[in-house]
Order: structure tokens, then C-alpha cells, then sequence
């Protein structure tokens, strides 16, 4: 789907959270086995997913939001607020 | 304190399945504002995951996404901050007495017990909920007022005229105050639902379009911020007692993350009865998944004949494909009614007829 507006693209912005994104994905699954089991060991052990998760979904977010934007798929350019 | 040493090996066709249904699934929920757990967390049992530990590390993929998924569509205008924490947190409590329901039915019922209430439950709640969903959604269709602002109900009229002092907060996707006492009856629901069949939106957005009068795009971006603010507390509960398979949340995050920023920009291009539209079609079709399977529950408990092994295994794969058809659905809708709402975009730019608003 082509981009209609002339609007930049953040081409370097969806690269750089796309390497960090492929950076993180790639360390989970090398080291699978000692990141499973430390962060099911329970009770304190239990901050470490929840910060991962904050950690990927802010590098990954970012990256699947600017990958739409490059293809040119925007939200609508009309009214922002429908009430 | 639990420790989960039987976590699934992960090969290739393992990690796209779950990147694929994590899509799909982010793509209902960006759109309508929950959906994919109820094929999630059976996907996930059917690839050898205990079922607890689905459940959690369904729950551990829900509050990234819907954080996600929530700030994509606060730029849109669509977020009503304090009504999704607000209910939120009697949803958290909801969820907390759910649970408890949940275990209580499972000691003195067995597994087979458990699973008939969750199905009774989706069966006789997605029945009712959905029915009236898609009853509204039809009635606007052939009304023809689509592209009319969406007016509050006679019940929702009824309880914003309600005043009780010391407990009226105002929100403003009602633009009207309403007492916290309606608001956490319909939170606790919305927890108590995510506890039972892993979808809480499917009480709490049409609670908020219906009870307490929000825009369905108003309803269905606010229903994010509750699955986040319960999706967090549930998650570091389950992680607590080691239930977490973090490469499966993440996983599965990975491909919600694309699904969820797409069907946020979605919602931007639809008319707001198709909210409605997708929900309700979701929810009936679900309902016959689910009655499916109260046949197997009820044998296994010896309320009937007890069934034959190949009709129990063709009643499962039957309930689960329902389940995945009415998330393709769902996930069709979205795409077709934003490839044509982007058409008639470029269509109005091009004959420079562009006649509204803001860019």
C-alpha cells in the first residue's frame, strides 16, 4: 500500500528499534533454558517478566508501529475523535 | 511455591505458529479492544503447555500489548484514561474473587466440573451479551444511520441521571458523571470473566456502550487500559508462583505487536457500529464452540452416556477450529473494512472533495 502523504517516513528510527528488537529475541531464545527457569523460580523472581515484558514491548512497539508507518498504513486523516 | 520445570521445547513451526496466532489475535484485540486469549490459551494447551501455565503466559503477552495497543489509540482521541482505571481495578478484584470461584468449583468438582462452568459460562454469557451486540449492530445497519454520533441508551441515560454524593466521578467518554457504585459492579464482572473464560471484554465493552453510555471506539480503546491494569496484576500473581513461560508471552507478544498497532489504525477508518459488528459476530460464533464441548464435560462427569473416543476427539478439534474460524473473521472484517475505508480515502483526496476536518 503506497504512502499518499509526503510525510517522512521514520525509515532510521524503525531500523535502529528493529536491531534492538532482533537483539533481544535472539538472546531469549540462545540462552532459553537459563532465562525460563530463573524467571519461573517465584517470589522476587517474579519483577523479572514483568520488566521484560515492558522492556520488549517498548523496542518491539516501537518497531511495529514505525514498520506500518514505512508501508504507508496510517490511521485515517480524518476527525481523530469519533463521539 | 510452584516451580514449572515442563516447559515446552520450542522448534521453528512452533515459535511462527505462535507468532501467527499472536498476530491475529492483536489484530481482533487493536480493533475491538480484547480477543485471541480464547484461541490462545487453547492453541498453547494443544501444543503440550499445562494449562495454567497458558493461562499465565497468555496474561504476561495481554498487558504489553494492551499498554501498546492503549497508547496507539490515545492518539487517536479514543482513551478514557480514568474510566479504564477505574474499572480496572475492581476488575483486578474481580479477577481475584474469579479465580477463587474457579478453584472452589475445582475441588469439589474436579477438572471436568471446572471445564463444564467455563463453558456454561461462555455458552449462557456470550449468548446473552453477544445476541444483544449483534442485535444493536444489525438494527443500525438497517436503519441506515451508520454515520450518525452514537447516543446513549435509555439505561445508560437512566444511571448518568443517578446522583449519589460523594461517589460522582466524571468521565469523559460518557461526558457525563456517573457514581463509582455502578462502575465497580461492572468492573468486578469484567475481572470475574477474564478469570473464567479469558476475555473480560466481552462484558466489559458493551458494560461501558450500554450501561454506562460510551462510544463503541471510546469503549473498545478503554477496554485496553483495564486489560493492561489486570493483565499486570495477574501476570506478576502467576509469575509468583513460576507459572510464567516467558518465551511463550514473548513470542507471542512479537506478532500481537503488529496485529495491535494494525488494528488500532483500523478503527480509525470504520464506521463505530462496526465495533460492534465484529464483537458480536465473535461472541455468538465462540458460543458454538464453546456448547461443543459442555456434551464431553457433562459425560466425564456422568450427568450422561459417556461418549465414544472419536466423538469426543471430534467435538474438541470441531470446537477448536470453530474458535480459530471466528478469530479469522473477526480479523477479516477489520482488514476489508479498512482497505475500503483507505479507498474511499485516496477516492475523496483525489477528486479533492476532502471536506472534513483536522489532518
Amino acid at each position: 500500500m503506497a504512502q499518499s502523504n509526503a510525510k517522512k517516513k521514520p525509515v532510521g528510527a524503525m531500523i535502529v528499534m528493529g536491531i534492538i528488537s532482533i537483539a533481544l529475541y535472539t538472546t531469549l531464545l540462545l540462552k532459553q533454558d537459563l532465562i525460563s527457569s530463573t524467571f519461573a523460580r517465584g517470589g522476587w523472581y517474579a519483577l523479572l517478566p514483568i520488566i521484560m515484558a515492558f522492556v520488549f514491548s517498548y523496542f518491539h512497539g516501537s518497531f511495529t508501529g514505525n514498520f506500518w508507518t514505512v508501508l504507508g498504513i496510517e490511521a485515517a486523516r480524518k476527525k481523530k475523535e469519533i463521539k | 511455591m510452584d516451580i514449572m520445570t515442563n516447559f515446552i521445547n520450542l522448534d521453528a513451526i512452533t515459535i511462527l505458529y505462535l507468532f501467527g496466532v499472536g498476530f491475529v489475535g492483536g489484530l481482533v484485540s487493536g480493533f475491538i479492544g480484547s480477543g485471541g486469549a480464547f484461541v490462545l490459551t487453547p492453541g498453547m494447551m494443544s501444543l503440550g503447555v499445562p494449562g495454567l501455565v497458558a493461562v499465565a503466559s497468555n496474561m504476561c503477552h495481554k498487558f504489553p500489548k494492551a499498554l501498546v495497543g492503549a497508547m496507539k489509540r490515545a492518539k487517536y482521541g479514543q482513551v478514557d484514561l480514568k474510566l479504564g482505571i477505574v474499572l480496572g481495578i475492581s476488575a483486578e478484584a474481580g479477577v481475584l474473587y474469579g479465580a477463587h470461584i474457579q478453584e472452589k468449583i475445582k475441588a469439589a468438582f474436579g477438572d471436568a466440573g471446572s471445564n463444564l462452568y467455563v463453558s456454561v459460562a461462555f455458552v449462557v454469557i456470550l449468548a446473552l451479551v453477544g445476541g444483544f451486540v449483534l442485535r444493536d449492530a444489525w438494527r443500525t445497519y438497517k436503519s441506515g444511520n451508520m454515520d450518525t454520533k452514537e447516543k446513549a441508551g435509555k439505561l445508560a441515560l437512566w444511571i448518568q441521571s443517578i446522583n449519589i454524593p460523594g461517589t460522582m466521578v466524571y468521565f469523559k467518554s460518557i461526558n457525563a458523571r456517573v457514581s463509582v457504585l455502578f462502575t465497580i459492579p461492572l468492573g468486578l464482572a469484567t475481572g470475574m470473566l477474564a478469570a473464567t473464560i479469558a476475555v473480560g471484554g466481552f462484558i466489559g465493552v458493551p458494560a461501558m456502550i450500554y450501561v454506562l453510555g460510551a462510544p463503541s471506539l471510546m469503549a473498545s480503546a478503554t477496554e485496553l487500559v483495564i486489560a493492561f491494569v489486570m493483565g499486570l496484576g495477574g501476570s506478576l500473581k502467576f509469575a509468583m508462583h513460576g507459572l510464567v513461560d516467558i518465551r511463550l508471552a514473548m513470542i507471542i507478544l512479537a506478532g500481537s505487536l503488529f496485529g495491535i498497532q494494525l488494528g488500532a489504525i483500523g478503527t480509525t477508518y470504520v464506521k463505530p457500529f462496526m465495533i460492534k459488528v465484529v464483537m458480536g459476530l465473535i461472541m455468538v460464533i465462540v458460543l458454538f464452540s464453546r456448547g461443543l464441548m459442555v456434551p464431553v464435560y457433562l459425560a466425564q462427569l456422568g450427568l450422561i452416556d459417556k461418549l465414544g473416543e472419536g466423538t469426543v476427539k471430534l467435538l474438541k478439534n470441531t470446537s477448536f477450529a470453530i474458535m480459530i474460524f471466528a478469530l479469522l473473521l473477526g480479523a477479516f472484517i477489520v482488514l476489508r473494512a479498512m482497505w475500503m475505508g483507505r479507498q474511499a480515502e485516496r477516492l475523496q483526496h483525489a477528486s479533492g472533495a476532502l471536506e472534513h476536518g483536522e489532518v
